[in-house]
């Protein structure tokens, strides 16, 4: 009844290939923006922004990157940490190395850096694949690690091993407060999901898909799968340097090489999974799941006003998310985005259904 | 199915929404200061977090109960779990900061992880950060982190220690001249800590030093002790913290390294720390922060107004343990500080920037701790701008097989040596932030 598209002529080809075809989704996105941007800065406490929001968008942010990879063209990629780091750690290098540079030219250049890293670790992709590309990812993750905490110029030599990171200005506008910090995040998320649906959308992504769907088929028809493999893995590790130039400027402020971790990368992995493989809408809500729900869970006994001790709480929210994690799989295989599309179907044809 | 789906996702909803609504609920109330507590009561650290948190959550139930509050002003307190995982504990202290009517009065992370994450937000929000025995050996230099207070030493202090006994061991600090000394550290901001100053000693003393790194958690550590077995260093320089430490004690005798050459850091030394490798762990040598494990008149206090009301947070015959004793005087050392600060502002909650002044003044001598009923598990010691650190000395403590003793007087850490590596760090990190030195005037 309210979704449905009666009535919606569509009389140009262009019309027709808008990103949202349907006007009910491109009024949802409109109030979703403005939800994003004007009213959760008024209503969020900082605490909201600071420590749920912020890691939220970032890590958003990776695992649409991550889900270029792995979700569109089919490459199991367990170094996401890894890329992370090298986006940072770049980051870093260039503000403290070139001080006059700004921090958000930064980011973008630190990305660069991250996709000839992940072009060079992509390479092996070009001759293994599946479970075996997913190990050689691994070793990638691991051999970053082991970079940024043995070579000490990536640390400008810090004996600790951990660096903070100089403040995110834009002339003479500086992100400190949480409200500005969370309208850039977002802002960067918003871009790079923008440019991540037109390219998914596009003969590149149309390559990616042909690939992971079925290689040898792809090069038949004539894509090249060097240049599709390869350029995945460049504008995935773009995505993923980006933000862990954001994850470690804006979130941590300041860090050590374990904030890159294994465990980095297969969250981050999840999130795709449990979100959705090949969905941009599907790696923000897995981003979600991932992040705010064992928050959520850590601090539901304190609302519900029930007493339990802190241990208890910690070994409960493990428990709990660990089962929902299965839950979800067993209850939509594909991720929370088919749930969503699923939704959608029904409420296209709700109140007659049949 | 579908529709039961749905109604479940109502529901939770409905749950979720109304949860929120009642956040607001807050325990505080308008009179009282409030504590937060960063803990770990789970994961790989747990065995060493747990009695560390039940000390210090135990001390402030006692001032409560025995003494109903600091100067009748009642204690808040309210626990997170950090795991000791870094993002965690920037989350918890998001959480916590402004609870209660004036918000933290100081944060204790015990991770020195969480301390790094944590130096820059807390001096925006003027919330003082103790890390007793951890941290930045560089935060001594009050003038430059001027937030920051690693009360009773620093990393380089016990660094420092066990160079000095390792010499008095050995008649005299030029002995050591050509001796090979391991470090077996975790590959942490915590393990890497130590290494600017064991180097500095390495150069004047001509000591060979071998660095070994330790992933977390460190259960897997069999090419750490290869090597070890390998090189045969003279002494092994342990500092682990959780499960680690259990497994290079495990380790050593594994590879037949002798235990009484082994010195683990203060953070290496308590029971969980030994009790794992059994008889095995004999002779192993640690630093004591000050105190050792025992009992005393505060401990009694403790049996009677707080276990004997059945408001203990862990088990009754583990009052005493090391790391108990050290969470208690954790948390005795922030309610003194709270106390000297009310001597100025008033006997009233106060905020972060008060309980700083607090702890920046605080001053304990032995009539003060023999009245908090602490005597003989520390030595008097005065904070001051210049050293927020107050004390610097420790002693080694042996395991003989059942209990704890002390293997040496007190020891103090050469100031000559380390204060100029102090300056050197605080100057680079006031340059690179962009920070003015506070003058701290005549002290």
């Amino acid at each position: 009844m309210f979704y449905r598209e009666a009535g919606q002529f569509k009389t140009t080809y262009r019309a027709d290939q808008a990103v949202f075809p349907i006007r009910q989704d491109q009024i949802f996105i409109v109030v979703w923006l403005a939800v994003g941007f004007f009213l959760v800065p008024l209503i969020s406490s900082e605490y909201l922004l600071r420590a749920i929001l912020i890691p939220f968008l970032i890590l958003a942010l990776a695992a649409l990157g991550l889900n270029l990879l792995v979700g569109y063209c089919g490459q199991l990629s367990l170094g996401t940490g890894g890329f992370m780091a090298v986006g940072a750690y770049a980051a870093y290098n260039l503000c403290v190395r070139i001080p006059q540079l700004n921090p958000l030219i930064a980011f973008l250049l630190a990305g660069g850096v991250a996709t000839l890293v992940g072009i060079g670790f992509g390479i092996p992709s070009l001759r293994i694949k599946g479970y075996y590309l997913a190990v050689a990812t691994l070793a990638a993750q691991f051999f970053l690690d082991w970079v940024f905490s043995r070579v000490a110029w990536f640390t400008n030599n810090t004996p600790s091993g951990s660096i903070s990171a100089p403040p995110v200005t834009l002339f003479r506008f500086t992100f400190d407060t949480p409200v500005r910090k969370y309208l850039l995040c977002l802002a960067f998320l918003v871009l790079f999901a923008a440019i991540a649906k037109n390219l998914v959308r596009g003969r590149i992504g149309r390559a990616w898909m042909a690939t992971r769907d079925m290689d040898v088929a792809a090069e038949i028809i004539g894509i090249r799968p060097m240049y599709a493999k390869l350029s995945a893995f460049a504008i995935s590790s773009f995505v993923i340097g980006v933000a862990g130039g954001l994850w470690a400027f804006v979130h941590l402020g300041s860090w050590e090489p374990l904030a890159f971790d294994v465990n980095r990368s297969f969250s981050i992995l999840f999130m795709v999974i449990i979100g959705g493989l090949g969905s941009i809408l599907g790696s923000i809500l897995g981003a979600a799941f991932i992040t705010v729900l064992p928050l959520m869970l850590n601090q539901l006994p304190e609302w519900l006003g029930v007493p339990i001790s802190t241990a208890m709480i910690s070994n409960l929210e493990t428990m709990t998310f660990g089962s929902l994690i299965v839950f979800f799989l067993i209850v939509e295989p594909l991720g929370l985005a088919r749930l969503w599309r699923i939704a959608k179907e029904k409420m296209r044809l709700w109140p007659f259904p049949y | 199915m579908p529709k039961l789906f749905a109604a479940k996702t109502l529901l939770l909803a409905a749950a979720v929404t109304g949860a929120l609504g009642a956040t607001s609920d807050s325990k505080a109330q308008a009179d009282e200061q409030f504590i937060p507590a960063l803990v770990y009561r789970s994961g790989p650290y747990a065995p060493n977090g747990i009695p560390f948190a039940n000390g210090y959550a135990d001390y402030l139930t006692l001032i409560n109960e025995r003494d109903g509050g600091i100067n009748g002003v009642k204690i808040a307190f309210e626990e997170c779990e950090t795991g000791y995982a870094t993002d965690r504990g920037v989350e918890c202290y998001e959480r916590l900061k402004s609870r209660g009517p004036t918000g933290a009065a100081a944060f204790s992370p015990l991770s020195t992880g969480i301390t790094y994450a944590l130096t820059e937000k807390v001096s925006a929000d003027k919330i003082p950060l103790i890390t007793m025995g951890y941290g930045r050996s560089e935060s001594v230099d009050g003038s430059v982190f001027m937030w920051n207070f690693p009360l009773l030493g620093t990393y380089w202090d016990a660094a420092d220690v066990l160079i000095q006994h390792i010499g008095n061991l050995n008649g005299g600090l030029d002995k050591l001249k050509g001796k090979k000394i391991a470090l077996v550290y975790h590959d942490s901001p915590y393990g890497k800590e130590p290494i600017p100053l064991l180097q500095e000693r390495a150069r004047r003393h001509g000591f060979e030093l071998m660095t070994i790194p330790v992933t977390h958690p460190g259960v897997e550590q069999k090419a750490a002790w290869l090597q070890i077995r390998q090189a045969r260093p003279d002494y092994v320089l342990l500092w682990g913290w959780g499960v680690m430490n259990s497994t290079a004690i495990k380790e050593a005798v594994a590879v037949n390294y002798p235990r009484d050459h082994m010195y683990g850091v203060w953070w290496a030394g308590a029971e969980p720390d030994v009790l794992p490798a059994g008889a095995d762990a004999k002779g192993y040598n640690a630093l004591a922060l000050q105190h050792s494990a025992g009992q005393t008149s505060v401990h009694a206090d403790i049996l009677k107004y707080v276990y004997g009301k059945g408001k203990g947070a862990g088990e009754k015959d583990e009052v005493g343990q090391v790391l108990y004793n050290r969470g208690m005087i954790n948390a005795m050392l922030l309610v003194e500080s709270i106390r000297t600060a009310q001597g100025k502002y008033g006997k009233k909650p106060l905020t972060g920037e008060q309980v700083r002044w607090g702890i920046e003044n605080l001053n304990l001598d032995q009539k003060r701790i023999s009245q908090v009923g602490m005597a003989g598990m520390l030595q008097p010691f005065k904070v001051s701008c210049h050293d927020h650190a107050g004390a610097h000395h420790a002693r080694i403590h042996q395991w003989d097989g059942t209990k704890w003793v002390f293997a040496s007087g007190w020891i103090e850490a050469d100031q000559g040596v380390i204060r100029p590596m102090v300056d050197a760090a605080a100057t680079k990190y006031a340059k690179e932030k962009n920070l003015t030195r506070r003058d701290c005037g005549g002290n």
